[in-house]
């Protein structure tokens, strides 16, 4: 069987594969993307803390993930939620680390001037100090993004979601027929999916960036 | 001097202390001072003084460590700072313009957190705009990196005005841009507070910009201690100490001369022609002018050349090739200090004034400069001697009530002068 025919034959499942895998890289980034900024927003005015947070986030990114998913399995259990607190934290260090440098990198005397005629911290949170930063958090967010497609295929391992499973599948059935086939439609599939995302940011980036501040 | 500006307050700062922790001195050290409503006050003093710090101790952006803060006379030091800092405006070094937002919406900021109606909102953006001398069609909709250095200070000074506060803050705002830039927003803050009459608290460290814009001006030393506070005029002919003299610099005189415009002084009459005057009624008043110069008027009034006896022989009856045009002219608003340069500058010694137009009203020359420059300093010392009769408890702020020569400046006694 060709490569061509092999997706033919398989398209259904493939898309269902690739479907999930995007939905549950979707979806941790949500969250991650919340929580990192929380934690951005949480920090960045301390010097500790946001050290802190740096380090520790970047602590959970030497784990490898193999060995992190294989060590929450006995906690949470197989499938879906090793899967996706995997993935939150990894997801988690690019935008803490941005949204700290971010909001660190917001000009002082803007924040003065914010201060000076009137505003409350949090208005000033949220309408000078978070879109003057939304730029490099964005880029965290997208890098971010990138690196959990690529862990997101190891989530097969406990029996999560995606086009990990495609890969795993041709992987233990080297020498059969469609093995090859199965680990690169696995792997194009992935590569497919960050090109799509990472276009979706570009858009999102031209939509949510003030023209203002757009280099 | 403004004392009765209507929309104006009074501000009294009353032993205002901030001692900074982890610093042995405090950085500001029991200010007092009284600033009248609808005044221009300028607080200038070398880099470190303290002077930002007393200014942003009003609008609470560093909390003092002592002392109370009134503004029109109610007590603001225990205010909700945020609350307070809506009823002033504050204007920064480099305009502070937040770039990821419009023209308009950086000056709607104020407005809208206080709860305007849209409609008002976008009126009162339309009127600052104008009021600052940018046209609200173009520039309401731009981003502020596409304004020049000058524009971004307009919009910074137009949003600090936005919610009509009667005080206006204003630290070091234009540090940052060009010298002849500089001037001209100096020239459009002096003609806004002729309309608006608001408080300003002014800070920089640059004197001459002191002395352009103030009524009155506080001249600080090292933790903002007050070395000397009152008119420019006063401060020019008589510094309190050295370290006023000091700053003040040298060329006192030459500096009197910025306080004084030309509509002040005596401007005189010279025999003009316009250029549609026939050739010989020029010719006339030519020979009957006791100067033996005609000022040529174009048909708007304009002045627009020098004409002597005998530039009109040489050029053979053309109006067009006779005479020396008029390269500069100043208007009534101009300082003597901008006449004193022209003058010096032409070849006869004498420069055009003209009115709003562009028309002439007369001719500034040399001996009359002389002669005001001479009365002024005159006034200004009898002023001086004069208050030095006063009770004793009005001169108690002086600390060094003896004289130091040799500054270049005469003068002796009290502070006086007035504008």
């Amino acid at each position: 069987m060709t490569f061509w025919e092999y997706l033919d034959n398989r398209h259904q499942q493939l898309l269902t594969d690739a479907y999930q895998h995007a939905s549950v890289v979707f979806q941790c980034m949500v969250v991650a993307t919340a929580l990192g900024v929380l934690i951005g927003v949480a920090t960045y005015r301390s010097e500790w803390a946001g050290s802190l947070a740096t380090t520790s986030t970047a602590t959970v990114l030497t784990v490898p993930a193999l060995a992190l998913i294989g060590l929450l399995v006995p906690v949470v259990g197989l499938g879906v939620p090793p899967t996706v607190i995997a993935l939150t934290l990894y997801g988690l260090l690019p935008v803490v680390r941005n949204a700290i440098v971010g909001l660190r990198g917001v000009d002082p005397s803007l924040v003065d001037a914010a201060t000076g005629i009137g505003m409350s911290g949090t208005s000033r949170l949220l309408r000078i100090e978070l879109p003057l930063a939304w730029p490099p958090i964005l880029t965290g967010i997208r890098v971010a993004t990138q690196m959990l497609m690529g862990i997101a295929a190891i989530a097969a391992y406990a029996s999560g979601p995606g086009l990990g499973n495609v890969i795993f599948r041709g992987l233990a059935s080297l020498g059969s027929a469609n093995a090859l086939n199965q680990v690169l439609a696995g792997t194009l599939g992935i590569i497919i999916l960050a090109l799509l995302f990472d276009a979706a940011y570009v858009l999102i980036g031209r939509l949510t960036i003030s023209r203002g501040i757009r280099v | 001097m403004s004392e009765t500006g209507d929309h104006g307050a009074s501000i009294e700062l009353e032993s205002l202390t901030k001692s900074f922790p982890g610093s042995a001195r405090p950085a500001v050290d029991n200010v007092s001072m009284e600033i009248r409503a609808g005044e221009v006050v300028v607080l200038v003093g070398p880099s470190g003084c303290g002077k930002s710090t007393t200014l942003k101790m009003i609008n609470r952006l560093i909390e003092p460590t002592g002392g109370r803060i009134r503004i029109g006379g109610e007590d603001v030091t225990d205010m909700d700072p945020v609350e307070l800092r809506r009823k002033l405006g504050y204007a920064i070094q480099s305009a502070g313009l937040f770039p990821h937002m419009t023209v308009a919406q950086n000056i709607a900021l104020v407005p809208k957190l206080i709860g305007w109606p849209k409609a008002r909102i976008r009126q009162r953006t339309e009127e600052l705009l104008d009021l600052v001398g940018l046209d609200p069609g173009e520039f309401q909709g731009r981003y502020p990196r596409r304004l020049s250095g000058g524009q971004q200070q307009r919009v910074g000074v137009a949003r600090a005005l936005a919610a009509d506060p009667p005080v206006l803050l204003m630290d070091e705002p234009f540090g940052a841009v060009d010298p002849i830039t500089r001037e001209h927003l100096q020239d459009e803050l002096i003609r806004l507070q002729h309309e608006l009459r608001k408080t300003i608290v002014f800070v920089t460290h640059d004197f001459d910009e002191a002395i352009r814009i103030g009524d009155r001006i506080a001249v600080l030393r090292e933790r903002s201690r007050i070395a000397q506070f009152d008119t420019p005029e006063a401060i020019l002919t008589d510094p309190a100490d050295d370290f006023v003299s000091g700053f003040v610099g040298a060329g006192a005189a030459l500096k009197r001369l910025n306080l004084t415009r030309v509509r002040d002084v005596q401007i005189t009459d010279c025999p003009t022609v316009t250029i549609d005057d026939p050739w010989q009624q020029i010719f006339n008043r030519l020979r009957a002018g006791g100067t033996g110069e005609v000022l040529l008027l174009d048909r708007r009034g304009r002045p627009c050349k020098w004409l002597r006896r005998g530039d009109l022989m040489r050029a053979r009856g053309s109006l067009a090739r006779a005479g020396t045009p008029v390269h500069d002219t100043v208007t009534r608003d101009a300082t003597l200090r901008d006449a004193l340069e022209a003058v010096l500058t032409d070849k006869a010694g004498r420069v055009a004034v003209t009115g709003r137009r562009g028309e002439y009203t007369g001719v500034v020359d040399m001996e009359t400069l002389l002669n005001s420059v001479h009365g002024l300093l005159e006034a200004d010392r009898l002023d001086a001697t004069e208050h030095q009769h006063e009770p004793a408890e009005l001169r108690a702020a002086r600390k060094h009530p003896e004289r130091q020569g040799g500054q270049g400046v005469t003068g002796a006694g009290g502070p006086g002068g007035a504008r």
